[in-house]
C-alpha cells in the first residue's frame, strides 16, 4: 500500500483527499478547489482507490451512487408502467388463456401487446425482482464503502486543523482578535450554552454537535436491507401462508395450512346504510350513490382438535373461541389471521320436491335433498322411495346424452333419479332440474315436482400466517429512526484558531441546514466578538447581506 | 344552522382569508425595495396573521365536519384534497416561522387556494364509511400521508420561485418552455374549476344509456355538455347536445369530456391573460420572484424535502402497510395507489441522493422539486380518477 505522507507528518492511506490529521488537501484536485469536499471528510474510500481485480470492479459498480440512482429510477419507471393496465391479480380471470383473452377483449391490441410483453405481471417478473435485488446489493456496498472510513475519520479527528483546511470551509472568517486571550474562552462559554461539545488544544478550539446525525443514512440503509431480506424470506416454505377458503353457514371446515384447527360459520351478515335509521348527514350521499355497504361479517367458532385425536377424526373438537370476523377485524390465533374477504349470498342449500302421480295429481310424499351431501336413496313414505343415480350441482347441458356439470358449486342443481312406488315397483327414470324434466326412457306415471329451496350465505375467508412480519417491522422501524436521525438533526462543527499573527480564524461546517449553523455562529460571533464570517457559497447573499435580505 | 353548514361556511372563511393574505404577502414583496423596510415587515406580519386566522377557520371546518360525520373527513376526493390544501398552508406557516419569507406565502397560498378550489368541484356530501375504511388507521394513515405530501409541496413552491428568478426568459430555451408549461398547467386547473362551476350554475344534466367494457348496459349522467359519447350511447334527456364523437368502451367519455372542457376553458383563460398583459405568466411573476435570495430558496426547498420525506414515508408507506395488512390481509398488493406512493418515495429518494452525492443544487434541485409535486398531484388526481383500483373512493 502506498501511504501518503502529509506535510504535517501524518501517514494517510492511499486515496485520501484531506489529511486525516490536519486537513490539508492531499490531491492535486483538492488543492485546486476553492471549497473542500467535506462529504466523507476526504477519507480514502475503497471504491475510489482500487480498480484492478474483478471484485474491485463489482464493488466499485455497486458502491457508485450514480448506479444506485439509476437503479432507483429504473424501478420507478418500471413500477409506473405496471399501473397502465390492471395487473393479472386484479383481472377477473384465472386460467392463462382466459387472462390473455381478457386483455385482448377489453383493451384491444394494446392490451394484447401489454400481456404478451409480460407487463401484466410486471412486479412478479424476473427482471423486476433482479432490479430490487440489485438495489439491495447497492445499498449494502455503497453504505460499507462510505460508513467505515467516515466513522474512523470522525472518531480520531483532531482539534487543530491546517490553515488551508479552514480556508476551504464554506463558512469562513479571518480577522482581528478583539478580545485577545479571552476570545476562545468566551466562544467556549457561548458554544457550551448552545450545547456544543468543545475541545481545546493550544490556541485551537473545536466545537461539535449532533455527530450521530451522520449515521442516519447508514441506519436507514440497514433498515431497508433488513426489510428486503424479510421480503426475500417469504419465498421460503414455512414462513408464509396465504390460503383462501369458502365456508357456508352452518358448515365446519378444516382451516387450510393450519393443522388441527377448524372453523364453523354460524352466520354471514351483510349490512347496508339505511337513510331512515342512519344519521341524516349521510342522506345525500346515499341518494347519490345508492346502496352503501356498512358491514361484512362472518360469525365463527374456532375449534382445535385434541392432540391425541386420530387424523380425520372430527367429532370431539374443542372450542377455542367465538368471534365475529369483520373487514378490518381479522380473527387471530397462534400466528394465523383469518380475514373477511368475500361472500356469496343465497347459495342453494336444500331442494324440496314432491313425488306425485301425473294423472291424478295425488301426492305420495315429500323429500328434501341436501345439495352438498346428497344421499343415495330417499324414503318418501307409503312404500315409495327415490334413488339418486346422478347429481350435477352446476348443470350446464347434455353432451353425447350425458348431463354435464360446470363446477361442484350448486348453482344449478340437476338430478338423475329413479322413482319407486307400489304401482311401479321396477322404477321409473327421470332427469330433474329446476325448470326442466326429461324422461329419457319413455313416459312416466310419476313425477318429482320441484317445490322450493333453502339458501344460505357463503363467506370467502383468507388465511394468512407471516413469520417475516417482525423482520419487516424491524426494518421499517430502523429506516424511520435512521431517516429521522439524518433529516431532523445536523452535524455541526465550528473551528476557531488563534493564528500566529494574532488574528482569529473561524470556520464552520454542517452536513445540512446551513441556515441553522449560521444562526448559531452569529450568536458566537456576537458573544466573543469574532471576525464576521462569509458564506463562500452564497455569492448573491453576500451582495445582499448589507441590504438586510438575510432575515434574522 | 346545522353543523354541516357551519362547517362549509368555515371552509369558505378560510378560503377568503387565504386570498386576502396572498394580497398582503404580495404587498410585502412589492414594497420591499433593496432594504428590509418596516413596511415590508408590517405587510408580511399582517399577511401571516390573516393566514393563521384562515388556517384556524380551516381547522375548525375539519373538526366540525369530523364531529358531524363521526369519522375524520378524509374519506373522499373532496375531503382528502381539501385536507391536503389545509396542510399545505400548515406546512407553509411552519416554514414561514423558520425562514420568515413573505415571498414564499405569495406563491404557497395561491397553490393552496387552487387545491381547495379544485377539491370543491367534487361531490361535497358526507359519505358513510364502507367496511374497508372503518378503522382508526383511516385517520392515522391518511392525515400523515397528506401532511408529508404538503411539506414536500412547499419544496416545489420554493423551487418554482427559484426557477422564476433564475431561468432566463428573454431567450428561447427549454427551461423557459417548461416553466411556462408548469404555469399553463396551473391555469388548466383554474379552467377545470371555471368550466365545472359554469355548468353546475346552469344545472346542466344529460342522461345516457351505454354499454360498458363488460358488455353490460348502464346509465350515466353528464354534468357538462357531452363532447364525447360513451360506447354505443343513447341519449335519454331530450333537448341536450348530441355528442360529437363516440368513444370505445375502455375510454370513459364523461371524464374525457370534463378534461376537454377544462382544456378549453383553461386555454381561453390563458390566451386572454396573455392578450391583456402581453406577457407570459412567467414574465408576469418574475418581478416578484426577483426579490428572492436564490440560496435561501434552495435551502428552503431542500429543508422541506428533508422534513417531509420521513413524514411521507411514515404515513404513505409504513402506516399504509400496517393498515393494508389489517384490512386487505396483505401489507403490499401492487394496487396503483400503492405503486404511485412508492414511485413518489423513490423519486424523493433519488432527489436526496442526487443532491447529497452528485451535488445537484440550485436549478437542477428546483426542477426536481417541481417534478416531485407533479408526481404527487398525479397520484392524487389521475390515479383516483383514471386508473381504477382499491383506492378509488370518490
Amino acid at each position: 500500500m502506498n501511504n501518503i505522507i502529509c506535510a504535517c507528518g501524518h501517514e494517510n492511506p492511499e486515496g485520501t483527499v484531506l489529511c486525516g490529521n490536519c486537513g490539508r488537501p492531499l490531491t492535486k484536485e483538492a488543492k485546486n478547489q476553492k471549497l473542500a469536499d467535506m462529504r466523507y471528510e476526504g477519507t480514502a474510500r475503497r471504491s475510489q482507490t482500487y480498480n484492478k481485480s474483478i471484485i474491485d470492479k463489482i464493488w466499485n459498480f455497486f458502491s457508485s451512487v450514480k448506479i444506485g440512482i439509476t437503479i432507483i429510477v429504473a424501478i420507478l419507471v418500471a413500477a409506473a408502467i405496471g399501473t397502465i393496465l390492471p395487473q393479472v391479480l386484479y383481472v377477473p380471470a384465472t386460467t392463462e388463456a382466459d387472462i390473455a383473452a381478457y386483455y385482448e377483449r377489453v383493451y384491444g391490441t394494446f392490451g394484447k401487446i401489454y400481456y404478451e410483453l409480460g407487463l401484466s405481471d410486471l412486479y412478479g417478473s424476473w427482471w423486476f425482482q433482479t432490479l430490487i435485488g440489485m438495489l439491495g446489493i447497492s445499498l449494502i456496498v455503497a453504505s460499507l464503502d462510505r460508513f467505515i472510513p467516515l466513522y474512523k475519520s470522525l472518531k480520531k479527528q483532531r482539534t487543530k486543523r491546517h490553515e488551508s483546511f479552514m480556508k476551504r470551509q464554506r463558512l469562513y472568517a479571518q480577522g482581528e482578535n478583539i478580545l485577545g486571550e479571552n476570545s476562545l474562552a468566551k466562544s467556549e462559554e457561548k458554544l457550551k450554552e448552545l450545547r456544543y461539545k468543545v475541545t481545546r488544544e493550544d490556541g485551537a478550539l473545536l466545537a461539535e454537535k449532533g455527530r450521530f446525525a451522520r449515521w442516519g443514512p447508514y441506519v436507514n440503509h440497514v433498515g431497508l436491507i433488513i426489510f428486503l431480506f424479510g421480503v426475500m424470506l417469504r419465498a421460503l416454505p414455512g414462513f408464509y401462508v396465504d390460503e383462501t377458503m369458502w365456508i357456508r353457514e352452518g358448515e365446519t371446515r378444516a382451516i387450510p395450512e393450519a393443522p388441527g384447527f377448524y372453523l364453523e360459520s354460524k352466520e354471514f351478515i351483510l349490512e347496508t346504510y339505511d337513510k331512515a335509521t342512519e344519521d341524516e348527514v349521510f342522506g345525500e350521499a346515499i341518494d347519490r350513490v345508492g346502496t352503501i355497504a356498512s358491514n361484512y361479517q362472518t360469525d365463527v367458532v374456532l375449534y382445535k382438535k385434541p392432540e391425541e385425536a386420530l387424523p380425520g377424526q372430527t367429532d370431539d373438537l374443542k372450542e377455542v373461541k367465538k368471534e365475529s370476523i369483520q373487514v378490518n377485524h381479522p380473527l387471530k390465533f397462534e400466528g394465523y389471521s383469518v380475514f373477511q374477504m368475500d361472500f356469496r349470498l343465497d347459495e342453494l342449500k336444500t331442494m324440496h320436491f314432491k313425488l306425485s302421480n301425473k294423472a291424478s295429481g295425488e301426492t305420495l310424499g315429500d323429500l328434501a335433498i341436501d345439495l352438498v351431501n346428497p344421499e343415495t336413496s330417499y324414503d318418501v313414505g307409503k312404500g315409495s322411495k327415490v334413488e339418486l343415480l346422478g347429481y350435477y350441482p352446476d348443470f350446464s347441458g347434455f353432451e353425447n346424452g350425458e348431463p354435464q356439470t360446470k363446477s361442484p358449486v350448486p348453482n344449478n342443481p340437476a338430478f338423475l333419479v329413479k322413482m319407486f312406488t307400489p304401482e311401479t315397483p321396477e322404477g321409473e327414470t327421470s332427469f330433474v332440474a329446476i325448470k326442466q324434466t326429461v324422461e329419457p326412457l319413455g313416459d312416466n306415471e310419476f313425477k318429482l315436482e320441484f317445490q322450493n329451496v333453502d339458501t344460505r350465505d357463503v363467506s370467502g375467508l383468507t388465511i394468512r400466517k407471516d413469520k417475516t412480519l417482525w423482520i419487516l417491522a424491524l426494518g421499517g422501524l430502523l429506516f424511520m429512526i435512521g431517516v429521522a436521525q439524518g433529516s431532523y438533526f445536523n452535524h455541526r462543527r465550528i473551528w476557531i484558531h488563534e493564528s500566529t499573527e494574532g488574528h482569529l480564524v473561524v470556520a464552520a461546517h454542517t452536513n445540512k441546514n446551513w441556515f441553522g449553523v449560521k444562526k448559531e455562529l452569529d450568536q458566537v460571533t456576537e458573544a466573543a466578538q469574532l471576525p464576521p464570517y462569509i458564506d463562500q457559497h452564497d455569492t448573491e447573499g453576500q451582495e445582499l447581506k448589507e441590504d438586510g435580505e438575510k432575515s434574522s | 344552522m346545522t353543523l354541516v353548514s357551519i362547517s362549509s361556511n368555515l371552509l369558505f372563511v378560510a378560503f377568503v382569508c387565504y386570498l386576502i393574505a396572498t394580497m398582503f404577502f404580495g404587498g410585502a414583496v412589492k414594497v420591499s425595495g433593496s432594504k428590509t423596510s418596516a413596511s415590508e415587515r408590517r405587510w408580511g406580519r399582517i399577511g401571516i396573521i390573516v393566514t393563521i386566522v384562515g388556517f384556524i377557520a380551516n381547522l375548525a371546518y375539519f373538526i366540525t365536519r369530523w364531529i358531524a360525520a363521526g369519522h375524520a373527513p378524509v374519506s373522499n376526493l373532496f375531503e382528502f384534497t381539501t385536507a391536503f390544501g389545509m396542510m399545505v398552508v400548515g406546512a407553509f406557516i411552519l416554514i414561514y416561522f423558520i425562514y420568515k419569507t413573505p415571498l414564499l406565502g405569495l406563491f404557497a397560498l395561491p397553490i393552496a387556494i387552487i387545491i381547495i378550489g379544485f377539491a370543491s368541484m367534487f361531490p361535497r356530501d358526507i359519505n358513510p364509511l364502507i367496511p374497508a375504511l372503518k378503522s382508526y388507521w383511516l385517520t392515522v394513515h391518511v392525515t400523515t400521508a397528506a401532511l408529508g405530501e404538503a411539506i414536500l409541496a412547499i419544496s416545489a413552491v420554493a423551487g418554482l420561485i427559484y426557477l422564476l428568478k433564475n431561468v432566463d426568459i428573454t431567450k428561447k430555451t427549454k427551461q423557459r418552455f417548461w416553466l411556462e408549461a408548469v404555469m399553463f398547467t396551473l391555469v388548466l386547473v383554474l379552467g377545470f374549476v371555471a368550466s365545472t362551476t359554469t355548468f353546475s350554475v346552469m344545472d346542466y344534466e344529460a342522461k345516457f344509456n351505454y354499454v360498458d367494457k363488460e358488455q353490460k348496459e348502464k346509465e350515466i349522467i353528464y354534468n357538462t355538455p357531452p363532447i364525447f359519447g360513451m360506447n354505443e350511447f343513447e341519449a335519454l334527456t331530450p333537448g341536450t347536445m348530441t355528442p360529437l364523437a363516440e368513444m370505445p368502451s375502455i375510454v370513459n367519455a364523461k371524464k374525457l369530456t370534463t378534461v376537454t372542457w377544462s382544456l378549453l376553458f383553461g386555454t381561453v383563460l390563458y390566451v386572454l391573460l396573455r392578450l391583456i398583459t402581453r406577457k407570459s405568466i412567467s414574465a408576469l411573476l418574475k418581478p416578484f420572484a426577483q426579490k428572492a435570495n436564490s440560496q435561501l430558496m434552495d435551502e428552503i426547498g431542500y429543508r422541506a424535502v428533508s422534513i417531509g420525506f420521513p413524514v411521507f414515508t411514515l404515513g404513505a408507506l409504513i402506516f399504509a402497510m400496517i393498515w393494508a395488512h389489517e384490512a386487505w390481509s396483505r401489507f403490499w398488493g401492487w394496487d396503483p395507489k400503492e405503486v404511485w406512493a412508492l414511485i413518489t418515495w423513490l423519486f424523493y429518494a433519488a432527489f436526496l441522493h442526487l443532491r447529497l452525492s452528485r451535488g445537484w443544487h440550485g436549478e437542477k434541485s428546483a426542477w426536481l422539486a417541481v417534478i416531485g409535486f407533479i408526481i404527487i398531484m398525479f397520484n392524487l388526481i389521475a390515479v383516483n380518477l383514471i386508473i381504477a383500483g382499491l383506492h378509488s373512493y370518490a
